[in-house]
Order: C-alpha cells, then structure tokens, then sequence
C-alpha cells in the first residue's frame, strides 16, 4: 500500500510547523481503513439492542420477557429489576441528576430506555425487541417547557425526593440586576422579543455505541466506544459500575463525527457493560439513527425573553430571562459551577453599561440532553439571542445592523475587556474584522442590488452577525465537570533517532488532531511533523484530560502540548550544552538546534540530542537520561475567538423558499496552526448553521411524540443548501495561550444562524413587517410570518 | 439461502438470511469495512457502492438481490498502490474530516467522472445531494471531484 | 441499524413466473424492484411482508419507446433512465421536471416508475406526473392484461388497482399533437418529498387550449386530479388571468392535511402557486416546440 507521503503533492512545500499540512489521518480514511465502532468485531461478541418507550409519559405496569427470552438466538433479557440487582438501576448525569438506565417505575420520554435484549447478531436481537411485552398506563405529557410550572402540571420526576414540581434547577443570575434597570430608565429606545432556540440535534453520521468486553477473570473491563472525553467517561464507569478506574480501559478508535453528541454517557452504554458483566463475553451496542435522533443528546432548546436597550445610537443595556427546557433528566454538558453554562456571554461584542440575566431550566417529557451542538456551553443561545436583539434594536433606530454595531463594539484598546457578567474578554479588534466582511462581501453592492430587487418585487435579504465566543475550558479555579478539573495532559517522548511520540487527552471526532498536535510538535521542538506520532484515544495510553469539545482541543490541549515540547526543548538546551562543552545560557535555539551564540556553526541538532540522552554519553550533572516531558496544563482563562459573519439569502416571494445564496465568514481565532483544518472547521459549522436556521428541527406533538425521528424528516442541508462559503480571516493572538491561538470549531455554527436569520428578516421586514420568525425558516414557517402570524416551533 | 457475488472483482460466496441487508453482507467480508451506514431511511449516502458502475445505497438493496451483479466498494479503488484521482483530489484539498462520509462520497463520485468527465460545480452538487457529510459544508469535497476530473483530464491527454 | 423481519425471498425469471408466484403466495407476498420505499418500511417493521418476490431481472421490463401514438414506459424502468430519455423529454418534458426532484440521484439509479406508482403515495411525483400526461397502465394477471386509465388505477391512499396476483407491466402516454408539460414541486429540502407539486399537461388548438391535464401531488389523501381546472381550460386562451383561475381552483380543490410539511392553508396556496406555475411553463413549451 502507498503511503500518503509518496503521493504526488500539489504543492512540494513541506512546512515544518504551522502551514497548511495536508492530513496524517486522511491515508486510512480515503481507502476506507478507518476503524469505526461497528468496525470492530471481538471473538465471541453478542448484540444488544434496546426496547423503548412508545409513550412520553406512562407508568409501567408489567413487562414480560418470556417470549423475547425463548426466541433464536436471545442470550438475555436485562430491565430495570436486573439492573437494580446490580445498583445499576439509575446513573448520574453530567450536571448531578440522575437518570434511569432501563425505566422501572415509568417511562418519562418517548424512546426512554425500557429493556436491553442480547442475542447472537444484530437481526435476531432486533426481532425479540418486537416480543417483549410491556403494558403502560399513559400519563399526560408536558412538552411545552412554558406550562412544565402550571400549578396542574403532572410531575415528572416523581423519583427524587422533596421534588413538588418540574423545576430542573433553581434561578440562576449574572450581571447587575439594579445597573440593568437604570440602563434601561435612561435609555432613549428598548426593543422586547420572544426568541425560541429550538431543539435540535447533533446527528454525527455514525451513531453513538459501545462494546463492552468484561474479563470475569481479571476483572478488566474493555470498553470499544466513539466518546470526546475517554477518560472522564472512565471515572463515571470507575463510580457507577463499583469498578476499580485502573481496570477499565477505554479505547476510542476512529470516531464518525461528535459535536457534542458523543459527550455524555448514555444509558445503552451502561447497558452494554451490564450486559458483558452478566454474559462474560463482549457486548456490542450501536445504537439505530432514530435512536439517536430520539434519545441522545439534543440540543438547545431555550426559550428567551429578551430586552435590549439604546442611548443616542448605541447599545447600553440587556435584559434576559430563560426557561432551559432540559427533557426529562438534567444531563446538560456544562462546567458544575455554570448551570446556564456560558449563556450570560450574551452580553456578546458590546461595550455595555449593564446587563442581567437570570435562567431557570425545567422537566419536561422530552428526551434528555442539553449537549452543545458544536457549541461551548450555550454559547450559540446566547450569540443567536443578542445578534438578534442587535437587529430587532436597528430596525427600532431605522439605522444600518452594521452601523449600530460598529457604534456598540468593545473598542480594541478596551482589552482584556470586563463584561458586564463576568467574563474577561482577551484580545480583539471586532470593528477591522468587520470590514473585513464587508469588503469581502461588497456590502455597499449588495445593499444597492437589494434596493434594486426589491423595485421589482424579489426579496433578498442581507444579514449580520459578530460573534464573540468563550472556548477552551477552563481554569479549574473556576471549572470541573463532576469535580474533574478541565484541564489536559500532554506527554512528549522524544526517541533516541530523534522521532517523537506526543500523547494527548483530548480526543479527535475529525478535527485533524493527528496532524494538527504533530505540528505544533514540529514547530516547537524543529523536527518534520511526520516525525511526530500523535496517540489518543486510549486511556491507557494517553494522560488524564477531559477531552474535545468546546472548542476547547487547541486552546487546553495545544497548549499542553506546546508546553510539553519547550519543557522538552529546555531539557535539550542543558543536554546541548553540555555536549557543547559551553554553559547553557550561551546557546540560542533556532528551529530544531541549539547552537553557541557567536559561533552558529557550533551547534547540536534536536537528533543529535535525542541520541546523546539515551546513549552511555555523559549528561549534565544531576539529569535523567532521556528526553522526555510531562504536563498537565490548567489553563488561566478561557479564549475568546470572534467573528463577522454576513449571509445573503434570496427568498422566493410565493412560496417562502429560503436559498443561502452568499455566506461570508471572517473569523479571528488567533494563531492558525493548520490553516486549512482551520478552513475546514469553518465550513462544517457554517453547513451545520445552514441546516438549524433553515431546517434542522426535533419537534413533539401534544402527546410527546417526537415528529423527526429519522432523517427522513430530521433534514440536514446537502451540497445543494450550501453556498460556496467564503472565508476571510484577521489575526489577533490571544495574549495567554502559548502559542497564541484560540479555538474555532463552533465559532461557525455559533454565528451562522442568527446571519441568516437576521438576512430572512432584511430581506421580509419592509416589505411584509416581519420582525421575527423562530428557526428553522422552513418555506411553511416563513410563509405563515409573511402572513403576518409568525408561528413558534413546537 | 446460499449467495455468490461479485465484490471488487472476487466472487463472495456464503450462507445468508434472505432479509440481509447488502452493507451487511459486505462488511463481513474480511477487510471491507470501509462501507458505512448512518441511517435507517436510505437518506445519508454512507453507504454507497457502486453495482454495475452505478452508485446505490447498499442499506436499501438486499444482498440477495446482488447475486449476478458487481459490486464495487470504497477499497477497489486503489490499484496496486496507484490512489484513484478521486482518492488523491480528497486528500489534497481537505475534503474530508472525520471520514464517515468519505468511503460514499469516494464512490458517488468516482461514478460520476466516469459518466460526465467534467463536471459543473453544480453538477457535481447534484451527484452527492444524496449523501451528508456532517463535517466538510461540502466545499472542499466540490473542489476535490473538481480537482480530480482536472487531473484525469491531463492524465488522459498525456497518453 | 434497524433490520427487516424474516420472509422467504424469490427472484422471477419471467413475468409470467412472477404472476404465478404472487398468485401462490397470495396477499402475503410483495414485489421489490427498487425497493427504496418498501425496504425502509420493511426496516422500521411498518411493512413485516413473508415473502418477496424480486423482479430486478426482468428486464424486458425496462424500457422507453414509441409505439404508434403512444409512449410506451417498462414498469421496470428506472428513475435515472426517466431522467435521461431524449425521446421522454422530447414528448413529455414533465417527467424530466419530476425526476430531477424525485429523492436523490443515488436512490434514482435504482427506484422504478412500476414502483412509485405502485406505492401510490399522495405525495410521490410520477403519480400526478401521470394523471397529466392522461396516462394509462397495464395490469397483467393470470388470466392476461387490462388497461387502465391512471385515474382508475389510483383507488385511494397507497391502494392501486392492482389486485393480488397482478403485476403493474406498463405506463402509456398518449402522444398528442401540440402538446406541453411541466412539473413544479416544493420541497424542504434536496431529496425530500413535496410540501406540493404540480404536474400540467396542454395540448394546443389553434391559437387555445384543446385539452389540458392537471395532477397534485402531497394535498390529499391520494393524487388530486384537477378536473375543474383542466375544464376550465379547456377551450381557452391562454393568459396570466387563465392561469391565476386555474391557479385559484387548485387551491380550492385539493384537501391538504397539516403536518410537519406545513399547514393547510400553505399547501392550498402552494397548490396554486405551483399550478400556475407549471401551466405557465406547459404552454410556453408547447409553443415553443412549434416554432
């Protein structure tokens, strides 16, 4: 087999370090190598397969497995009693509730988790879910997260003690209540909306799923499963199975996309274990796509209630109240301290006099979740709530959305910025990105060519957005996840040929990491990236960490891997030194060698180093032999990336179609490393922005039942719904990350959608008075705003 | 019921239940893993192969119904150690990210240069309008398909 | 992934072997050609047919051709060779509107025309495509072939008049002098069945409308056939004002039901829009054909 290397490139330009280094990974992928879960097959593995609920809401009277239990094939039959057997009846979520691994007293979502069948293959395991026999006793559902507080409302968690109601969590605040109500008695104009972020959800193309291969013998316990943070995963296992952590291994191969979806721990995954421990041989779980469109990890799903508030043409106050609807159980993915999670950056770009926010989340019969859709804890809520207050403001002052933000902006001397919630904004220049966006959009253009159109009765719409976001958690003084410090570990070896092998926490869904972490390697330590082998994914073969999502992989872990490779680089300046015969402070490095001030000639090379601190040669007085690092980097705050985005959208006059025609996105994240990852990056969250404001949607009748259980009708936008983006970049370092970059994987899918939406309001506003639709503008919920009764997307 | 099909040019002979589903049948033949699915409802294109030079969503066909026919996967398409130009145009323009898509995508579009040597950009849209790819927005996978006919092109008129 | 239930599997080697065996097997049994609909069926176990009778080989089914004044479709054919005929395109440029819109054009490669009509689902294209080109099928059983008219092979929503042990052979479109045709459809997305669609045939005389044929697709139960509206234009000169009343019955004459699609009221108005639309395009190509 060829490898990548020999392959003709393009372009015989091979950086060393930061360029656009065409991908490691891609030699397996494009000869289709990967190794996905359901790739894997261990000898003797059986099938499991999951009976769900039909109802939202419904006591379970009686379940008979007999029929199930006598069918070919069928090696076990595991409910809820089973599992209590083994204490493994409820599981903690990742914000400290707790959720039914198989339902025993009732079902509380439709598709909840009701029995675990096991069987030799898939086909027969997916047979005897049809001959479990379950009888339910329906109960009236709350899906409107607005009505989960009536007074008559059912209670849905009758499970946890003291709970009277469907409150998920108590009201949570930031900002400066009293400063708020003066902003808003002082200004001169204030514009209310009602804003629903609705549900949707990830949709990784693979779906999420485990096999589980328990050892009875030695107590190991291997577990094969696609998850963004392995060894966080291992210490929930560690405390819900009773096993030992260092006999659970966690292997995660390749992974078919996550964003946020692959986060928390599922109860399939518990499932699987069970199932291994009580079968003693490997169980495979995977779970169908309408399993993982009904059950795992939506996303959003906030419904706000905004104020925003102007004095002489500039944004001054912000006023927010949320109800978080969080499904059934409360396994939103964010930092213990942060229950909104970085909702209350809503304050966004704006130099404000004061703002509040308060968020109270609820129980509903929906599926639980609250995982960010390639989002940093509620970030995209809270960009998508101000970007369209900002526009809501413009029409109310009749001035341009670009101009009322250029007047609103923090200024580029105001940094490191104080927001008025709390966060510490690091380094940026909004005002010159957005012209930037402007120019590469021809803004002027496109404004003449909409007046133009609109003479003739065709509707175009322009929209803005500017973006700042909050990435990289985060300084354990400030952040754990059920007590885990997000913080990740990097570990450096450096061979005696001078090769390397770099482990790290974080963990790769697509995002480039092998390449990506292997030039920041190259650029730190001079050696060819592809001498540097990037491991992950392997607990027991990379260092604690919590993983990869928001945006957090180049912010916590790049970081610990630039570290990792100047620890590396000191060590070699004393190993050098000491071959040079000369004190180590008379050396200077330059990229891969440390070389004798005034004599550049006399120097040792990053190889030669290696080969000496493994050799019988003589070390420094007092070193270790080697050259080898170790870290685990807290970082001291988080990045902070930021953007102008500009959509351009056409919609048809009769029958409401929105088409994305332009997308221009200028983002500053700092320091690009791999530029072209980078560009990557930006174009799979912009598809994905596409696809939540114009169609991406789970939705539930009264009843509960969830109306976008395949993707037959949970759309995702094809190559035909996305335009050719166009990206633009400025380049503002962050002041405290090593190597000066910030994250951008979700900068794109934070961004885009309050774009178009601002664009299908532009383009519908003058003409037919929109001043609001909810996503996703599908042609029917835009044709019904046209009609003057816009609808909200229940 | 016994089967034989033609998979990348082998004949795969074996014992099946009528009901298995093509990408099953040839994902447990040793080695051909590098076929996907990621839907239930023939809607995500992670499955596709080629049968009889036409790309097909492997989900929705039954592996009975195959016998006779050829069936062509993701890992035929380099020959002896030589990338197709559409394997190549993929890595040299990024269009690939987590690579779940990839192995459907590489198909469908090897299909689609071998009917329409040069393609539109919105020609080559509609060819893959039947496959997502949650990570790429598309763009670099229109460049790579763009990059490949390029390519096949000057390869054909230096012969 | 989500797996079919068990059935015994038959592949015909004749249409006369797969009449006999439907006529064996009786209602339990099902034909799969494509199989893009009722496989996934079949997978989210909506569809637990016992045994199957595949059709794939025969291929004296698949075909396009000019047969006196009629066309003459193999039930067998594909979407993608639909899509591609010169000689459709030529006579009947609607189906090639349709196909370009029907899912997507790796699902195309294997659906069939027999298939989609067969499903008879309200929102399938070839199905109004159909009732406006006034087209016939043919039904052959045990005891040899009928002729349908496409109006009475529609018997209500996903019901043909397809009995047991018949097989659905053949698509005849009349080929008339004069004639245009296009098909209009509104979708949520690439690859998504119709919100609505509009199928519009004309046929010229003189300087009006002699015949016109008009098929809804996704705003009722089962395709609409827009008889008011073909009456209306039966006879007429063709204008903006003749559209927009064509336009207004379609709206008035289908029966939507909401969904996640939209609601009512968006279908009827679409049912318009699309009309109009399509008629608009219809007649322009059949002028157009003449100079």
């Amino acid at each position: 087999m060829a490898t990548i290397e020999n392959l003709p490139s393009r372009t015989t330009e091979r950086p060393i370090g930061f360029g656009r280094l065409k991908r490691k990974e891609d030699a397996r992928f494009i000869r289709g190598k990967g190794t996905y879960l359901d790739d894997i097959r261990l000898p003797g593995m059986v099938y499991g397969a999951v009976l769900r609920s039909p109802y939202a809401h419904a006591r379970i009277v009686s379940i008979d497995t007999s029929k199930a239990l006598a069918a070919p094939n069928v090696a076990a039959v595991i409910t809820a009693k089973d599992l209590e057997t083994l204490g493994l009846a409820w599981m903690p979520t990742i914000s400290y509730d707790t959720q039914a691994v198989l339902a025993g007293d009732k079902v509380r979502f439709q598709g909840q988790e009701v029995a675990f069948v096991i069987a030799t293959d898939e086909y027969s395991a997916n047979d005897a879910l049809q001959l479990i026999d379950v009888e339910y006793e329906p109960l009236p559902a709350i899906v409107n997260a607005r009505k989960a507080l009536d007074p008559d409302a059912p209670l849905i968690r009758d499970d946890k003690t003291g709970q009277v109601d469907n409150l998920a969590s108590p009201t949570w605040e930031a900002g400066d209540k009293d400063a708020t109500d003066r902003a808003f008695a002082e200004a001169d104009t204030v514009v209310v909306r009602d804003i629903i972020y609705p549900r949707c959800h990830p949709a990784p193309l693979e779906t999420c799923g485990m096999i589980a291969d328990f050892n009875p013998e030695t107590g190991q316990l291997d577990i094969y499963n696609g998850n963004q943070a392995p060894h966080a995963h291992r210490t929930v296992y560690a405390h819900v199975a009773g096993l030992a952590e260092h006999m659970i291994r966690i292997k995660c191969q390749d992974i078919g996309g996550g964003f946020g979806n692959k986060v928390p721990v599922y109860p399939g995954y518990v499932c699987a274990i069970a199932g291994s421990i009580v079968a003693g041989v490997p169980v495979k779980w995977v779970e169908n796509r309408t399993e993982n469109l009904v059950s795992t990890g939506f996303a959003r799903d906030y419904v706000m209630h905004a104020e925003m508030c102007a004095k002489d043409g500039k944004i001054t106050g912000l006023r927010v109240d949320v109800i978080a609807d969080h499904g059934a159980f409360d396994s939103t993915a964010q930092p213990t301290k942060f229950p909104a999670g970085f909702f209350h950056i809503v304050c966004g770009s704006y130099d404000l006099q004061a703002s509040h926010v308060q968020v109270k989340a609820v129980y509903t019969n929906k599926a639980p979740g609250g995982v960010a859709y390639r989002c940093s804890f509620r970030i995209t809520e809270a960009v998508y709530l101000v970007e369209r207050m900002v526009d809501a403001l413009a029409l109310e002052l009749k001035v341009d959305p670009i101009e009322l933000r250029m007047q609103s902006f923090i200024g580029p001397e105001q940094f490191p910025y104080e927001t008025t919630t709390g966060w510490t904004y690091d380094s940026g220049n909004y005002a010159e990105t957005m012209r930037v966006a402007m120019d590469i959009a021809g803004y002027e253009e496109l404004r003449r060519e909409q007046a133009e159109k609109r003479e003739r009765g065709e509707l175009m719409g322009i929209g803005v957005a500017f973006f700042t976001e909050g990435v990289g958690a985060g300084p354990r003084k400030h952040m754990d996840i059920l007590g885990l410090a997000m913080n990740d570990g990097a570990d450096l070896r450096v061979h005696p040929s001078g090769k390397a092998v770099v482990s790290i926490s974080a963990q790769t869904q697509g995002q480039g990491h092998e390449t990506t972490f292997a030039q920041i390697v190259a650029e730190e330590l001079g050696i060819p990236p592809e001498d540097v082998e990037v491991r992950h994914g392997d607990t027991d073969r990379s260092p604690y960490g919590l993983g990869t999502y928001g945006s957090r992989s180049t912010p916590v872990s790049g970081a610990a891997v630039a570290v990792v490779s100047r620890k590396v680089r000191d060590k070699a300046r004393l190993i050098a030194a000491t071959m040079l015969e000369t004190r180590p402070e008379d050396l200077a490095w330059e990229k891969g060698r440390w070389y004798v001030k005034g004599d550049p000639e006399k120097g040792a090379l990053i190889e030669e180093i290696a080969e000496r601190a493994y050799s019988g040669e003589e070390m420094p007085a007092g070193m270790e032999g080697g050259l080898d690092a170790q870290v685990i980097y807290d970082p001291p705050n988080l990045t902070y990336p930021y953007g102008a985005y500009i959509a351009v959208v056409d919609i048809d006059p009769d029958t409401a179609q929105v088409t994305v025609r332009r997308f221009i996105a200028v983002d500053d994240c700092g320091v690009r490393i791999n530029p072209m990852i980078v560009d990557g990056q930006i174009h799979g969250g912009l598809a994905e922005g596409v696809g939540i404001a114009l169609m991406e949607l789970i939705s539930f009748d009264e009843e509960g039942n969830c109306l976008n259980s395949s993707f037959m009708d949970y759309l995702i936008p094809t190559a035909l719904e996305c335009p050719d983006f166009e990206l633009g970049e400025t380049v503002t370092p962050c002041p405290h990350h090593p190597l000066g970059a910030k994250g951008v994987g979700e900068s794109p899918n934070v961004g885009s959608p309050p774009a178009i939406v601002n664009a299908v309001i532009d383009a519908l506003y003058e003409t037919h008075g929109v001043e609001h639709i909810d996503m996703p503008c599908t042609p029917a919920r835009v044709w019904a705003a046209m009609q003057g009764r816009p609808e909200p997307p229940q | 019921m016994h089967v034989s099909i033609s998979v990348n040019g082998e004949q795969v002979s074996r014992e099946i239940e009528p009901r298995q589903l093509l990408v099953h049948f040839i994902r447990e033949t040793p080695g051909l893993t590098g076929t996907h699915w990621g839907c239930d409802t023939s809607n995500c294109g992670a499955c596709v192969v080629q049968m009889d030079g036409a790309p097909v969503k492997s989900c929705t066909i039954l592996a009975a119904m195959c016998e006779g026919h050829e069936i062509r996967t993701v890992e035929s398409l380099e020959v002896d150690g030589q990338l197709d130009p559409v394997q190549q145009g993929f890595h040299e323009l990024h269009a690939l990210q987590c690579g779940f898509c990839t192995p459907g995508m590489l198909m469908t579009a090897r299909a689609l240069l071998d009917e329409n040597p040069n393609p539109t950009d919105h020609e080559i849209r509609t060819a893959i309008s039947g496959a997502i790819c949650r990570c790429t927005g598309y763009k670099n996978i229109v460049a790579a398909v763009r990059w490949a006919a390029e390519h096949e092109a000057t390869a054909k008129q230096g012969v | 992934m989500q797996t079919p239930a068990s059935f015994e599997y038959e592949r015909a080697t004749s249409v006369d072997g797969a009449i006999a065996s439907l006529q064996r097997l009786g209602p339990d049994a099902r034909v799969i050609a494509g199989g893009h609909s009722l496989l996934p069926m079949m997978k989210l176990r909506l569809a637990n047919p016992q045994h199957l009778i595949d059709i794939n080989d025969l291929t004296d089914l698949a075909y396009i051709r000019e047969e006196g004044d009629e066309l003459r479709i193999g039930a067998l054919t594909r979407h993608v060779d639909l899509l591609k005929s010169e000689l459709l395109f030529r006579h009947a440029p609607l189906f090639r509107d349709a196909e370009q819109v029907i899912a997507d054009p790796v699902v195309r490669n294997r659906g069939t025309i027999g298939g989609s009509l067969c499903q008879a689902d309200a929102a399938e294209d070839l199905s109004a495509v159909c009732v406006a080109a006034k087209a016939k099928v043919v039904i052959r059983g045990a005891n040899g072939e009928r002729v349908v008219s496409i109006d009475d092979f529609h018997v209500g929503p996903y019901m043909t008049a397809v009995g047991d042990g018949e097989l659905l052979t053949e698509v005849r479109i009349p080929l008339r002098p004069r004639g245009g045709s296009a098909h209009e459809k509104v979708e949520r997305r690439a690859g998504d069945w119709a919100i609505a669609a509009a199928s519009v045939a004309v046929w010229l005389e003189g300087s009006r409308i002699g015949d016109a044929g008009i098929g809804l697709s996704a705003v009722g139960l089962t395709t609409v056939h827009l008889a008011r509206a073909e009456e209306l234009l039966r006879g007429a000169t063709p204008s903006e004002e003749l559209y927009a009343q064509a336009g207004e019955i379609a709206s008035a004459d289908c029966s939507p039901s909401a969904d996640g699609r939209g609601p009512v009221d968006y279908k009827r108005h679409l049912a318009g829009v699309l009309t109009v639309r399509a008629l608009r395009r219809a007649v322009a190509r059949a002028i157009h054909q003449e100079a």
